[in-house]
């Protein structure tokens, strides 16, 4: 366990000293949210919906679900770096050495956690004089749930950039997830508007549990069904992407 | 032994059916010797090195690698040696120096004791002038430096190299060429691959010259080409030669002094005994045959030779 902790950190140092050298990515994953809350959250004022008070309440219905959503894309694309280092041999390299397997899957998807928390904590910043109420308690339930969508995230990219090992088979899967799961997470517009096929499909979206659960903690309600149904969907959903994760690593890095 | 092997095997399986990569390897490596694979690209030299180096598991057979049972503990064969993949793996925005730590700590080393020895690596490896810099600005032949440098930096008896000198200029290759050297006068064993005959004549020790999945022949270089006995006569017949080559060698066939005839494009390879006299015979004889030969040429066999002996293909074609 001392040895995997130590392998674990060892990765971990190395993935984000590479990442602080380069931190375009970094700088980019934050630009969209950014895009979002200046460029298109004014738009909300007007809009009358379930759920959508309208005004400057708008604000308070997107940002959390903004946050919830830069968790997920933020590193639903960290597997492009992974095929990278595996062309470039560096994970070979790694293989020979009595390095734990897992630990060089779990430092890197350290780095991306630290560099998701990095990012949400400068969002939550920017958005205060949007109108943004927090409260301590419930900001850190929040970035817990985010540390669980962002986990969830790179273990599902590092899987499928595993299996794929081409960026160009891995950029249009991404993307062609990432555009449903958006469109069904509520974080435009709240799903209670949809009509109910919509909202069932929407059920099995793991990004509006998130998104839910996000926005009854911003308003101060710890001790929702939302926010325990979050608790318990995505911590179920990012066990099960770990192990897979894992496994795919054991078998094509082992 | 610093690596035995008996039956080893590997096979691997697509779309497109299976491919027996290695078809039963038996090796004994000494301690202390520089040991070579020769062999043209897909003759299982680097799928054998992998099986050896733990990157792939074996599908049959045994080994044992630094006295530790290659299929039962892996792990443990992985602390005892170095490896050096064809491409190295370094990042790009890391320098040398980090690389080395990285490397050392990963093989257990304190981070002391991991800083002092990526400076003597550094050192050894005369990679001072870069060592500070990213590996992204490096030439070839200085990666290739800091790619050996990692695959030796935590003290492994056995190392192994995976065609350490391919894709780079000459004068990087005679570098690596030194670093061998280096390391056997130290007392290092060093098993490498390679698809250059001259590097595994002026490298090796022993040389395991491998084809189709298979040893074909193992010695050192000397005596693989005491194989090839007597000596080599390459005729030449020029541009449309082709149709020459089978002609000229159904009448040289029955000479005495010929041991054997390989046809090779345009050209005529014959091993006979005592090429001196045996030359003016040749000629004599094609001459009078009204064949017209365009180039001859007498020399001692080399290990392309002997692949040809072995194989009876050129292990030149396959190579470039």
């Amino acid at each position: 366990m001392g040895k995997f902790l130590r392998d674990t950190w060892l990765v971990f140092q190395r993935s984000m000293l590479l990442t602080l050298r380069n931190p375009t990515w970094v700088v980019v994953g934050l630009a969209q949210p950014l895009y979002y809350l200046l460029l298109f959250a004014p738009l909300l004022k007007k809009v009358r919906a379930p759920g959508m008070a309208g005004g400057d309440a708008a604000f308070a219905f997107f940002i959390p679900g903004l946050l919830a959503q830069l968790a997920l894309f933020g590193t639903l694309f960290v597997g492009f770096g992974l095929i990278g280092e595996l062309r470039d041999g560096v994970i070979e390299r790694m293989r020979v050495t009595p390095v734990s397997r897992f630990a060089l899957l779990l430092g890197r998807a350290l780095r991306d956690v630290v560099t998701l928390v990095a990012q949400a904590v400068v969002l939550v910043v920017i958005s205060l004089p949007f109108g943004l109420k927090v409260q301590f308690a419930p900001l850190l339930l929040v970035l817990a749930l985010m540390v669980l969508l962002a986990v969830m995230g790179a273990s599902v990219s590092y899987a499928a950039a595993l299996i794929l090992k081409s960026e160009d088979a891995l950029a249009p899967l991404a993307n062609g997830i990432a555009m449903p799961i958006l469109l069904l997470s509520g974080v435009f517009l709240p799903m209670a508007a949809a009509p109910g096929w919509l909202q069932a499909v929407s059920r099995i979206n793991p990004l509006r549990y998130g998104v839910d659960a996000a926005r009854d903690l911003f308003a101060g309600h710890v001790s929702t069904a939302a926010v325990y149904e979050a608790v318990v969907i995505l911590l179920a959903l990012t066990v099960a992407s770990v192990i897979w994760a894992a496994r795919r690593f054991a078998r094509s890095v082992a | 032994m610093i690596i035995e092997t008996k039956a080893l095997r590997k096979t691997f399986r697509s779309k497109r059916g299976t491919v027996e990569a290695v078809r039963g390897v038996d090796l004994a490596v000494a301690e202390g010797q520089v040991f070579g694979f020769l062999g043209p690209n897909g003759a299982g030299k680097t799928t054998t090195l992998r099986m050896l180096s733990t990157l792939l598991t074996p599908d049959g057979g045994e080994a044992t690698v630094v006295g530790v049972d290659l299929r039962r503990n892996p792990g443990e064969v992985r602390r005892r040696i170095g490896y050096v993949g064809q491409n190295g793996g370094t990042w790009r925005e890391a320098t040398a120096r980090e690389e080395l730590v990285l490397q050392a700590r990963l093989y257990g080393s304190s981070k002391a004791e991991a800083v002092r020895r990526a400076a003597d690596s550094i050192e050894a490896f005369q990679l001072g002038a870069f060592a500070d810099r990213k590996t992204t600005t490096y030439s070839g032949g200085q990666k290739r430096r800091l790619d050996i440098a990692l695959g030796l930096v935590h003290g492994p008896r056995l190392v192994f190299l995976d065609e350490p000198t391919t894709g780079l200029d000459p004068q990087s290759r005679s570098h690596v060429w030194d670093e061998v050297r280096r390391l056997r006068s130290e007392g290092m064993t060093v098993f490498l691959t390679t698809h250059y005959l001259d590097e595994a004549d002026a490298l090796c020790d022993n040389i395991a010259i491998m084809d189709d999945g298979a040893i074909v022949v193992e010695g050192t270089s000397d005596e693989l080409k005491r194989q090839v006995a007597g000596d080599v006569v390459t005729l030449g017949f020029g541009a449309d030669g082709a149709e020459t080559v089978p002609t000229a060698r159904k009448l040289l066939d029955d000479a005495s002094y010929l041991r054997k005839a390989e046809e090779s494009g345009t050209d005529l390879r014959l091993y006979v005994e005592g090429g001196a006299t045996a030359m003016p015979q040749i000629l004599r004889e094609l001459d009078g045959a009204g064949i017209v030969v365009e180039s001859i040429e007498l020399h001692r066999p080399s290990l392309d030779d002997v692949f040809l002996h072995q194989t009876g293909r050129s292990l030149r074609d396959e190579a470039a």
